[in-house]
């Protein structure tokens, strides 16, 4: 009957249809790591170690503050070293946050960067982080997480405080978090 | 053999004769019934869950309950009236009236319409069940944010996320039967833009369905890997994030407002002309209209999450493209007041429930562009304000034209008259007291009352205790909606002539009443007088 083969056409589309959607509720997870990256918006910083060397432009001093924060009553000690300093863009800067284990068991930290305002994000260029690995101190260890970084020159004339804030998550349950930096070089 | 034993063969071979009938139908009047029959159970379930924290919330301080057991209620509440109660209900209505509208001997696929509705109450059971188990319900709210649902969810998250699956399995099946009968089995002579405007609406939901429904099985799929396989799509430790769920969510939740208020348009679109006598003023429009707000609902999702610190840009252009569904919707409305202006009305309970609905989901409807203005949004939010909106645009909204479109073709369905006078005291007890139970939430929302907490300042007594009054009264009412449907079926009166409404348009009108169980086995021959336009 023309009705039924009509009508398996629209099942099979409308079928296809479905799965398509299926996927594009997954595909949505990196769309929007792309989107997140490609504006920095949400604060995200980029995981890529930067290499790039530009000189310093004088003229402009941007203040970057540091906040610290334990997640979900973490048994650790975890603070920036120094809370703010003063830079110029393109120039280097190093600081150290401090952390240690106050239980008595082995403990895998992950520190997750994100940044005020948002649409700084992607100026904040850092060569090297603690937030690029895992943390795993044993208890009443303790240690210095240096972080190495730049403000990149093009950064908007209106932002002159960046604050990067860091929140310590309870890593154990993913041995190989996908955070880890991926050896790409910009 | 004695007589004791014959009867209970024969009991046992009318409960097999009643199994088989209901069990195994594949008739699209037999499961729009039980489609009906199921919405109407879970409203009951529904609004006895609501009942029991408007009890709560009825003075402040704790009562009868802590708050994890509220968070339960209310989580449960809102998943049992969203997908047990409203959208089973338009399903019912569509699987009864979208062959008889179009002149269709059944609907596509009568075989998977069977399926669809049978995985209902497994879904149901499944999700009910988690009050009865040891450990707490699902307990996040029906929005199930993680990680709230995925570190900190209870361990009968699953129960919820298996029941999300089959509920969705069910809504997209259904919406591929109705897609299929629409766009294959109009009678000869019935075109696309001369089809009853219900058949427009639930197609264009139809096609939300299929398009949402898999993105929110994908959203419990993570949540599920999450939880027991060492993924971390919302886990920030992990390297996901939360926010992200939150736009997943919303991707499909704000579509499915719509699929929970296209269909009831549609109802509203055949109950006022018919009371008014009138054919509906600009069908066309209604049409578009129908369109533009699907294709809008998919651009929208972020203004459910103002205050979750996207960008001023996204907030805008979310802000400005939620204000613009004002227009299509505002055409609508536009569009049924001009239907029954200069009609000859007459006000059956049908057309009481239409008028309301107009009235009070307009209400709903005002109260939605204030929540889109970004700035008043960051008061509004998670207050109560935000409760009274999608409680107007959903119970005097959606609700309000499922009564309305349950009394129109009541006498289609069974042959018989529901009773007027119990109708009307339905409706205006309805009328009156849901306005008594969510006008006041506007108040106390807007002092700064937050929802989904239940304890609240002492400042809120007197609106809560009304609200909770107007809930108890509102249930109850609900009773003579259930006394009607199932009295009139043995004591309402007899219906002869095939359109008990004189003003009434449209192929189902042309078969008797009751609506025999096979209809349109030879297309019908559709005359000018029966289309909508």
């Amino acid at each position: 009957m023309k009705n039924q083969n009509k009508s398996k056409k629209t099942i099979i589309i409308t079928i296809i249809a479905v799965f398509l959607m299926f996927g594009f509720g997954f595909a949505l997870v990196p769309i929007y790591d792309v989107f997140c990256d490609l504006t920095g918006l949400n604060g995200k910083t980029s995981n890529e170690i930067s290499t790039e060397v530009s000189s310093v432009d004088k003229s402009r001093t941007i203040t970057v503050e540091f906040v610290s924060t334990l997640n979900d009553g973490m048994p650790w000690i975890f603070k920036p070293n120094v809370f703010k300093v003063k830079l110029h863009p393109g120039e280097m800067k190093r600081v150290s946050f401090y952390a240690k284990n106050l239980s008595n068991k082995t403990i895998t930290g992950q520190a997750i960067p994100s940044v005020s305002p948002g649409n700084a994000a992607k100026y904040l260029r850092k060569t090297e982080c603690f937030c690029f690995n895992q943390q795993v101190l044993k208890p009443g260890e303790e240690i210095d997480m240096p972080i190495i970084f730049h403000v990149d020159r093009d950064l908007p004339k209106d932002i002159n405080t960046i604050t990067l804030s860091y929140t310590m998550f309870d890593a154990g349950a993913f041995p190989r978090a996908d955070i880890e930096r991926q050896g790409k070089i910009t | 053999m004695s007589e004791m034993a014959m009867g209970k063969q024969s009991f046992l071979a009318h409960l097999r004769a009643f199994v088989v009938r209901w069990v195994f139908s594949t008739n699209h009047k037999d499961i729009g019934t039980l489609y009906l029959w199921f919405s109407v159970i879970m409203f009951f379930v529904g609004g006895v869950l609501a009942l029991l924290f408007r009890a709560e919330l009825f003075a402040p301080g704790l009562q009868f309950m802590q708050p994890d057991f509220f968070n339960q209620l209310i989580t449960m509440h809102g998943l049992v009236m969203v997908f047990g109660a409203v959208m089973p209900a338009f399903v019912g209505l569509a699987n009864w009236m979208i062959p008889l509208m179009i002149g269709a001997p059944d609907m596509a696929m009568p075989r998977m319409n069977n399926l669809s509705f049978w995985i209902l109450p497994f879904a149901f059971g499944i999700l009910i069940s988690t009050f009865f188990l040891d450990g707490p319900a699902p307990n996040f709210g029906w929005t199930f944010y993680a990680p709230l649902s995925t570190t900190y969810g209870p361990e009968s998250t699953d129960y919820l996320i298996f029941a999300v699956h089959l509920m969705g399995i069910s809504s997209i099946m259904g919406a591929i039967n109705v897609i299929a009968t629409i766009l294959n089995m109009r009678a000869p002579g019935m075109k696309m833009m001369k089809m009853p405007i219900f058949c427009w609406t639930w197609l264009i939901t139809a096609f939300l369905l299929i398009a949402v429904m898999p993105v929110l099985a994908g959203a419990v799929t993570m949540m599920l890997m999450d939880r027991h396989f060492g993924t971390s799509f919302f886990n920030a430790a992990g390297g996901g994030d939360p926010l992200l769920f939150q736009h997943v969510f919303w991707f499909f939740g704000h579509p499915e407002v719509y699929i929970m208020i296209l269909p009831a348009f549609g109802i509203i679109s055949h109950v006022i002309p018919t009371f008014s006598r009138k054919k509906l003023f600009g069908y066309k429009a209604m049409v578009y209209a129908t369109a533009v707000i699907a294709f809008l609902s998919f651009i929208v999702w972020a203004h459910h999450m103002f205050v979750s610190g996207i960008p001023l840009g996204a907030e805008l252009f979310f802000m400005y493209t939620t204000m613009l569904i004002a227009v299509p919707t505002g055409v609508k409305v536009f569009n049924w007041v001009l239907t029954m202006f200069k009609g000859s009305l007459s006000f059956e309970a049908p057309m009481l429930f239409a008028v309301a609905f107009v009235f009070l989901f307009t209400i709903g409807g005002f109260s939605g562009v204030m929540l889109s203005i970004v700035p008043a949004d960051y008061q509004y939010h998670d207050t109560y304000f935000v409760v009274a909106h999608f409680h107007y645009v959903l119970v005097p909204g959606a609700i309000f034209s499922i009564f309305a479109g349950a009394y129109y073709w009541y006498p289609k369905w069974i042959g018989r008259m529901y009773n007027e006078k119990l109708a009307k005291w339905h409706f205006w007890l309805s009328a009156v007291f849901v306005n008594v139970t969510f006008f006041p939430m506007h108040f106390v929302g807007l002092a700064g009352m937050p929802r989904r907490i239940p304890d609240y300042a002492l400042q809120f007594a007197d609106f809560n205790m009304i609200a909770s009054i107007g809930a108890a009264v509102f249930g109850l009412a609900q009773l003579l909606f259930l006394w009607n449907m199932i009295a009139s079926y043995w004591k309402g009166k007899k219906v002869t002539e095939n359109r008990p409404w004189e003003g009434a348009v449209g192929l189902e009108w042309t078969v008797p009443c009751p609506a025999p169980h096979h209809t349109f086995a030879t297309p019908p021959v559709v005359k000018d007088e029966e289309l909508q336009c």
